[in-house]
């Protein structure tokens, strides 16, 4: 009965959202939700359904044309590929989960959004209003588990603060700094029928200053800091990425000609073949960014924050150097590393104010210098990692053989562990939002479900997701969803069966004592199969290239295990504790 | 000196731990207490208390908490605060820097306060009143530093103290210009239709001259 009224009332809602001067309809919570979606441009969801949530699945019945929903296997896995999606296409990810169970399943990957600056909007269903703190049936008080791990988050309780709450919670997850939001509904105001007046975008409220005001004497203080230098160094995160500001990056890095290095999840906001793109840095990154960071005479830091994988001992990391730091947050600056500059503000912004007011300048014997590391990184190391001639195959050698194939083109998923630390020093990136990983939190399983939701993001763009053995058993459901969903991901699983980067340490740190890192794998190639996923395992060297060019020319998902040495591990190091000077090449 | 945090030029870290209030302006929305309050769990700082209450403007609230820490952790915690939606405006103050109060209740038994006059007398000492008076007892009120509620329990131990309850610290800061010409301030950057403005905060000078 109020499914026909709803069905009546669209011709005159489409106008009413065209032009948000709407004459008033009555409108459904349920419905209002998918109207600011549509409204905000979302044509993807990823979610679960459940009870309650019911009312909006119900609704999202008559949206097939405006949403594609794609039904994935578990929550955890939802806000993954929501994450994904988000982190391709630089657009909102947007997730569905019922009360109870099915929001408590998504905590990882709020947590993984929220360390990792990632833009989701989260719908969970609730209970009825009513019933809110009796404890009814999967009722969990989801905002305050939600807190600590998202930007944002609200509990709707009725249906006529649908569109303001949601207009707000797109505003909030996408500008600043980025981040999940959480919105929790009743399955009241889901239901619940009003008079809706259309939707109006949110771009500003009154608290939430997303962009600090730049301060031009801050800027003007960092230029004459960099025009005084004899050797600086630059460091870009993500900040760059988030920002869309890759374009102002490189003139600023060109005009400059200070060499720069990269966080893991700034990596491919410069190209990886720049001649001024000196490497990856921090705990598994390369030689020469690391212990160059500790001989530079100004070190300027680009929408990164200092993570302590990155810094190593902070008591000894660029002690020598005086810092630029340029972050869109606040909190971010002399939080880890204090700034001799801060200079607050989208580094869209801030990066052409700077390269204005910096001299054009070369630095041949300093750049040099890091190509004088790379070298012996080179020869001791890398060498041997991506071009071996006898043994098992390594992880390095099917990053490098999938790189000649794609030519860079190709968005890396990686999950978490040594292969991961592979996959980000060794592939290479044309272009930005390539790069798809668990920086900050590590989470093991996120790179399945988070290359689904990546493809959904780019699909004009092959990606490829590279998982360990121990990972992919963490959200191995999700083939369900490729198979469902049919979209087209490749899948490499590096297996070395054991939890590889657990045992690494195990073998450095704690004498070789492997316990329980030895893992077990089902036959993937078998279970893919069952999934309708096709697939083909490798253990010979000869073999490798043409199963790599056998996966890529798939038209549709793939999956290909490759065995690879069983204690290789990865270098170089920044042990734990140690300054990043410390950096061990074996 | 108040400190505004969002000034860059900051007074130089001092390593010691020392009392600090920190004042907060937020909008006034369910949750943002907890948001609050775990910023400081989480990195194991204890919160020595807390009041929240409306301010000077419309649906705005102040919260003020007085922690004890270093400056630099201080001002790391405030930086995280004010990173919160909700919140408008963070500042933290030293002790010299604000006017401070703490509001405490006395229940002494009615009997023994009228039997000894003496009470009465120090009663008047420490600017306490008394707020109800029953036969089986009465309930004193005083305000003040710490120090000051402190002593009025040790007097009224002795004669036989039933229960005491001491609040949060609310404070006012001493130098500051006022968080309403702040707010106007950042609406003028950006102007949004909800601000509500406070006609007397507007004519300060005329209606709160001492
Ligand atoms: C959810 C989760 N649990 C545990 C860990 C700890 N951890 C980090 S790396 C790693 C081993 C990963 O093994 P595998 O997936 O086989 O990858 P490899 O290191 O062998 O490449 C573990 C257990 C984690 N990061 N995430």
């Amino acid at each position: 009965m109020s499914e026909t009224l709803d069905i009546l009332v669209e011709p005159t809602l489409k106008t009413a959202v065209a032009t948000t001067t709407a004459e008033e309809v009555s409108l459904s919570g349920s419905r209002a939700v998918l109207e600011a979606f549509v409204a905000e441009g979302v044509d993807t969801i990823f979610g679960y359904p459940g009870g309650a949530i019911m009312p909006i699945y119900d609704a999202l019945y008559d949206y097939h044309d405006k949403l594609k929903h794609i039904l994935v296997r578990h929550e955890q896995g939802g806000i993954h590929a929501a994450q994904g999606y988000a982190r391709s296409s630089g657009r909102v990810g947007v997730v569905f989960a019922t009360s109870g169970p099915g929001a408590t399943n998504l905590i990882t990957g709020l947590a993984d959004a929220m360390i990792d600056s990632t833009p989701l909007v989260c719908i969970t269903g609730q209970v009825f209003a009513h019933l809110l703190g009796t404890d009814a049936f999967q009722e969990v008080d989801v905002l305050n588990i939600t807190t600590p791990v998202t930007k944002w988050n609200y509990q709707v309780t009725d249906a006529k603060e649908i569109p303001a709450v949601l207009a707000k919670a797109f505003h909030i997850a996408k500008t600043g700094r980025p981040g999940p939001v959480l919105i929790d509904i009743t399955k009241n105001a889901q239901l619940d029928k009003f008079a809706y007046h259309g939707y109006t975008k949110c771009n500003h409220i009154r608290s939430y200053r997303p962009k600090p005001i730049v301060r031009k004497e801050y800027i003007q203080q960092a230029a004459q800091l960099i025009n005084e230098a004899k050797q600086p160094f630059v460091l870009f995160g993500q900040g760059v990425i988030l920002g869309k500001a890759e374009k102002e990056f490189r003139t600023f890095i060109e005009k400059s000609g200070i060499p720069a290095a990269w966080t893991i999840l700034g990596a491919g906001a410069l190209p990886t073949d720049h001649p001024l793109n000196v490497g990856m840095l921090g705990m598994h990154g390369n030689y020469g960014p690391n212990v160059l960071t500790n001989e530079c005479d100004v070190l300027i830091a680009i929408g990164m924050r200092f993570d302590d994988r990155v810094t190593g001992r902070l008591d000894k990391y660029a002690k020598q150097a005086k810092i630029i730091h340029l972050d869109i947050d606040p909190s971010e600056i002399d939080k880890n590393v204090k700034a001799t500059v801060g200079v607050w503000g989208d580094c869209k912004e801030t990066l052409p104010l700077l390269t204005e007011l910096v001299t054009p300048r070369v630095y041949p014997q300093w750049v040099e210098r890091f190509y004088t590391y790379r070298k012996i990184e080179e020869e001791s190391l890398i060498e041997k990692e991506l071009n071996p001639l006898v043994g098992q195959l390594t992880m390095g050698e099917v990053v490098h053989q999938l790189n000649a194939l794609t030519k860079g083109d190709a968005i890396i998923v990686s999950d978490v562990g040594q292969h991961q630390m592979i996959a980000c020093r060794y592939a290479k990136f044309n272009q930005s939002r390539s790069n798809i990983t668990s920086g900050g939190a590590g989470t093991m399983g996120f790179a399945l479900p988070a290359a689904i939701g990546a493809k959904f993001g780019a699909e004009d763009r092959p990606v490829v997701a590279i998982i360990g053995d121990g990972g992919i058993q963490m959200t191995i459901q999700e083939f369900g969803t490729i198979m469902q969903s049919g979209v087209n991901v490749k899948i490499i699983i590096l297996n070395n069966q054991f939890l590889g980067m657990v045992r690494q340490w195990q073998q450095l740190f704690h004498d070789k004592r492997y316990s329980f890192v030895d893992i077990a794998s089902p036959d993937y190639v078998m279970v893919a199969k069952g999934y309708g996923i096709p697939g083909n395992k490798v253990t010979e060297r000869d073999e490798l290239q043409k199963a790599l060019q056998t996966m890529l020319d798939h038209d549709g998902s793939y999956l290909l295990e490759v065995m690879v040495g069983k204690e290789d591990n990865v270098f170089p190091m920044v042990p734990q504790g140690c300054s990043v000077s410390e950096i061990r090449l074996k | 000196m108040s400190t505004l945090i969002h000034k860059a030029d900051q007074i130089v870290a001092a390593p010691t731990k020392q009392e600090f209030t920190i004042t907060v302006y937020a909008e006034n929305q369910i949750g943002l207490l907890v948001r609050i309050a775990i910023i400081f769990s989480r990195r194991k700082i204890n919160i020595e208390s807390i009041n929240s209450s409306p301010c000077e403007i419309e649906s705005i609230s102040r919260f003020t908490l007085v922690i004890h820490e270093t400056e630099e952790v201080v001002r790391k915690v405030c930086r995280q605060i004010e990173k919160q939606v909700e919140v408008l405006k963070v500042y933290y103050n030293t002790n010299d820097e604000i006017i401070w109060q703490e509001l405490a209740l006395y229940k002494v038994s009615t009997n023994e306060i009228a039997e000894k006059v003496k009470v009465e007398r120090l009663l008047r000492e420490y600017g306490a009143r008394a707020v109800v008076i029953r036969k089986d007892y009465t309930v004193f009120e005083a305000s003040g530093h710490r120090e000051e509620t402190d002593k009025l329990v040790d007097v009224l131990s002795e004669v036989g103290l039933i229960e005491f309850v001491r609040s949060a610290r609310v404070a006012i800061i001493k130098a500051s210009a006022g968080f309403h010409e702040k707010l106007r301030e950042f609406e003028a950057e950006q102007p949004s239709e909800e601000v509500v403005e406070n006609e007397y905060l507007n004519r300060n000078e005329e209606v709160f001259t001492m």
